[in-house]
């Protein structure tokens, strides 16, 4: 069984259709590539995936139950995490502070625990405080753990919104841009972190991208949308190929390799 | 509860106001004018650090604060006056109808955001008092009188210290970090699995019940509560002593509030003018000082104690 | 039916003003996003240049018009340039104090110049006949003052339109309001945008005072604090930040409150009033005629 699926998932927005009859099929444990031009509504599947929009049409299938409908935090709590394009940090908050409130929902104690300190508070912020210090370790954000979130390098904050979003601990993560306004030393550590990731925290990967290195680099299967729907599907060295996908998207630029630093 | 060296030294702070305040009392060296801005430095703590929990650290523009302070002065005063129960009931009584105002007023308004949440709660605020000013049985706009004066500072500390130390153990927990992260970004919020509605209508009752608490005070500490007492400009000035110390600050809501109440006493023999030198003053510090007097950082005891290798928590411990 | 309509006449004139008032919020609102709450003291102190304009000047109640006009722009612009300019990047809640500290200080200053007396302007200013109305034969009342009232809010608002859609300030400003970055880099120099629309704003506002002198008889250094509340109350409603909404909020909170004291209780006018602001904005979060702007994700 997939581990996500849509069926003629779609949007509109007034007349316009941003996207349309889009159908994903994700299985457990793949990496799989979003790409197309833009404005092409790649990030709307997103906001459609995490329930920031609701589906004008069609069904959203996540472990086999459907998720149209349902609040962002309740898709969260069960089991996709994402990052944003506009990088969404708590910025006047510590980097600790962002993981451990990933961490909320799955920690135990009520309120009125915390309120008089009983010792489920104490056990549980115990295990929140090391969880995310765990996290931030495999980051090698540690050394910035009580700087504010906005006081940190673009790059790291980048590498926070990943690890924060890994400790709401999801079964599909989203990644929206992740590469965005790195340079390409940046972009390569990227990429081995995501595999890496992928591996040690047993997940479903979708990944939005305009740095073509990094698309063709990890994916094992990439859609191409266009004008809100799905142009073509395949692994990389097939989408490399295809005169739709050339026509659309790629242009002459189909020698691998996209033009540097591509929009964010 | 586990006791830090932290911990002790503020309860033994806390203790030795309390006795300090209660012997110069029984001593006579308090005059009566004093002792009324005394009781009103307790009661604004409560009331700021309860709306700093929602306007500061929640994010929630409120402008109805006196509302919810007017909900717990009435059921309060009703329940001793005219009911016959006891202080306590009364107060807890006048709590959780404040919070349940809290609640009545939250879900509905919480969709809506900044500038159009401020008004729509500043219209509740005027709706409540709009209610006293109609209904016969709490005395109309010529309001209740002959309360029992049951306030002292026995019960204000108790009240002013419980206050805050529920909403800083509450700020220092997931919980609270769930209430912080809605007001840094919303939407961030939600998706990391937090329930923005759920907290954001939590802030609201929370904070309606420590203002219910204050009016409770106020109402047995004056003995007489009139509708004129809760006007927005009531909601204002609780704002003014929350932005002044801080948003997001506790320790800055507390000591904006103390020196507030100070200063409007202090001015108190210049009649209007005392308001005119008050609101000068407003502008100018917040001109030069738009952060209010503390930011967002919290007066601990760091300083002077070693930390146990903990971490920063958005509120003083 | 005849009551029905003899209140809509009332509210017309009480509307009018509000929204007088409703567009000098919504105006500032657009472009700095700051609730004024100084706005209806400044109302305030209009309606008392004009009352000495013509007690002690002697001046003709059309040049007193102008010259409250005038005195409450500069009065405008110098609150703008000393309690909200320098704030303007401090977030949104520091200039909100300041501006509540400004409308206590014109209120208290007001008091302690002006003492707490009431005042009325001299009788005979502006002569009020009865004018019987007709309309499919019921027979009503209206007072040329209340036309009056409506004729000069009427004239007024065409004047805004005018100038906001055909000079260049009214470019800038719609610009500005738009997006105050852009508006810069195209060469606008968006602090006098601001300052003119803050000049605008309260000359309107003084209008409106000398005009809620003339109809409730009484000028007090108070009497701006609940019509300014109404007035944001109204703009709200219409839609905060469109000159449109505040006219439409404004023309319909007046009716409505003349409804509310015609048919039920003066006394509950004013908790009503807030409650169909609530109801309002529970239908539609943004006012009648605003747009439902949701964050770009």
């Amino acid at each position: 069984m997939a581990l996500l699926e849509t069926r003629d998932l779609t949007i509109s927005f007034g007349g316009l259709m941003a996207v349309a009859n889009v159908d994903l099929c994700l299985q457990q444990g793949e990496l799989v590539g979003l790409i197309g031009p833009n404005g092409a509504g790649k990030t709307t599947i997103f906001n459609l995936l995490t329930g920031v929009y609701r589906p004008t049409r069609g069904e959203i299938i996540f472990n086999g139950r459907s998720l149209v409908g349902l609040k962002p935090y309740q898709i969260t709590q069960r089991g996709i995490a994402r990052t944003f394009q506009n990088i969404r940090l708590f910025g006047n908050l510590s980097v600790l502070d962002n993981i451990r409130i990933a961490y909320h929902w799955h920690s135990r104690y009520g309120i009125l625990n915390a309120i008089f300190r009983l010792p489920s508070f104490h056990q549980g912020e115990a295990a929140i405080l090391a969880r995310s210090q765990e996290l931030l370790r495999i980051f090698k954000l540690e050394p910035y753990q009580y700087e504010k979130a906005k006081n940190l390098p673009y790059g790291e904050q980048r590498r926070l919104e990943i690890a924060r979003a890994l400790a709401a601990r999801p079964k599909l993560l989203l990644l929206d841009e992740p590469a965005a306004g790195m340079n390409p030393q940046e972009t390569k550590e990227l990429m081995t972190l995501i595999n890496w990731i992928r591996q040690e925290f047993d997940l479903t990967i979708l990944l939005i991208e305009h740095d073509m290195s990094l698309v063709m680099g990890i994916c094992e299967r990439i859609y191409v949308l266009d004008y809100g729907q799905v142009i073509a599907e395949g692994p990389p060295e097939d989408i490399r190929n295809n005169e739709r996908v050339i026509e659309a998207y790629l242009g002459r630029e189909v020698n691998g390799v996209a033009p540097q630093g591509g929009k964010s | 509860m586990r006791f830090s060296k932290k911990n002790l030294l503020s309860l033994a702070g806390a203790i030795l106001i309390y006795f300090l305040v209660y012997w110069l009392q029984a001593a006579g060296v308090i005059s009566a004018f004093q002792e009324i801005n005394l009781m009103m430095v307790g009661i604004n703590i409560i009331l700021a650090v309860s709306l700093n929990l929602i306007v500061g650290f929640t994010g929630q523009l409120a402008l109805g604060h006196a509302g919810f302070m007017a909900v717990g002065a009435y059921v309060s005063a009703i329940l001793t006056t005219n009911l016959g129960q006891p202080f306590p009931v009364a107060i807890l009584a006048g709590a959780c109808t404040a919070a349940v105002a809290g609640i009545i007023i939250g879900l509905p308004t919480l969709r809506l955001r900044g500038d159009y949440l401020a008004i729509a709660t500043l219209g509740f605020g005027e709706i409540i008092r709009g209610a006293a000013n109609n209904i016969n049985y709490i005395g109309g706009a010529a309001g209740m009188i002959g309360i029992p004066q049951l306030t002292n500072w026995t019960w204000l500390y108790l009240m002013m210290v419980l206050t805050i130390l529920v909403i800083v153990n509450f700020l220092n927990s997931t919980h609270g970090r769930a209430c912080v992260a809605i007001r840094e970004n919303e939407i961030a919020a939600e998706t990391m699995g937090i329930n923005t509605t759920y907290y954001k209508v939590l802030a609201f009752a929370m904070g309606a019940f420590f203002a219910g608490i204050a009016g409770a005070l106020y109402a047995h500490y004056f003995y007489l509560i009139q509708p004129a007492t809760f006007t927005f400009f009531r909601s204002f000035d609780i704002l003014v002593m929350v932005v002044f110390g801080g948003l997001g600050s506790i320790t800055g809501s507390i000591i904006a509030a103390a020196a507030i109440t100070i200063i409007n006493a202090a001015l108190q023999d210049l009649a209007v003018l005392r308001m005119v030198i008050y609101a000068v003053l407003l502008i100018v510090i917040m001109v030069f000082r738009p952060q209010g007097l503390m930011g967002t950082r919290e007066f601990t005891l760091d300083r002077w104690v070693p930390k146990r290798g903990e971490a920063s928590g958005s509120a003083g411990n | 039916m005849a009551v029905f309509l003899q209140q809509i006449i009332n509210g017309l004139s009480l509307g009018s003003i509000y929204a007088l008032i409703a567009l000098g919020y919504t105006m500032v609102y657009g472009i700095i996003q700051l609730i004024n709450f100084a706005h209806g003291d400044i109302l305030m102190v209009g309606a008392y240049i004009a009352f000495f304009g013509v007690v002690y000047l002697k001046l003709n109640i059309w040049l007193a018009f102008i010259i409250s006009m005038i005195g409450s722009a500069i009065l405008g612009v110098l609150i703008e340039r000393v309690a909200y300019k320098p704030l303007r990047n401090a977030g949104r809640l520091a200039p909100l104090i300041t501006a509540i500290g400004v409308s206590l200080f014109l209120e208290n200053g007001g008091l302690m110049v002006l003492g707490t007396e009431i005042r009325s302007y001299p009788a005979g200013l502006i002569t009020s006949a009865q004018l019987p109305l007709a309309i499919f034969g019921i027979k009503l009342t209206a007072t040329t003052l209340q036309l009056l009232i409506l004729a000069i809010t009427i004239a007024m608002m065409i004047i805004l339109q005018y100038i906001v859609h055909y000079t260049w300030a009214g470019k800038a400003m719609r610009a500005v309001s738009y997006d105050p970055d852009a508006a810069r880099l195209m060469g606008i120099n968006v602090d006098n945008t601001i300052s003119v629309t803050f000049a605008l704003g309260s000359a309107f506002a003084a209008v409106a005072g000398i005009l809620l002198g003339l109809y409730y008889n009484t000028i007090h250094p108070l009497m701006g604090i609940m019509p300014g509340l109404k007035a944001f109350v109204a703009a709200v409603i219409g839609g905060i930040g469109l000159i449109p909404g505040a006219m439409v909020g404004g023309f319909a909170l007046g009716i409505f409150e003349t409804m509310v004291s015609g048919y039920w209780s003066s006394k509950l006018r004013d908790p009503i009033v807030f409650l169909l602001l609530i109801l309002i904005l529970l239908v539609k979060p943004s006012g009648l005629l605003g747009k439902n702007n949701t964050e770009k994700v």
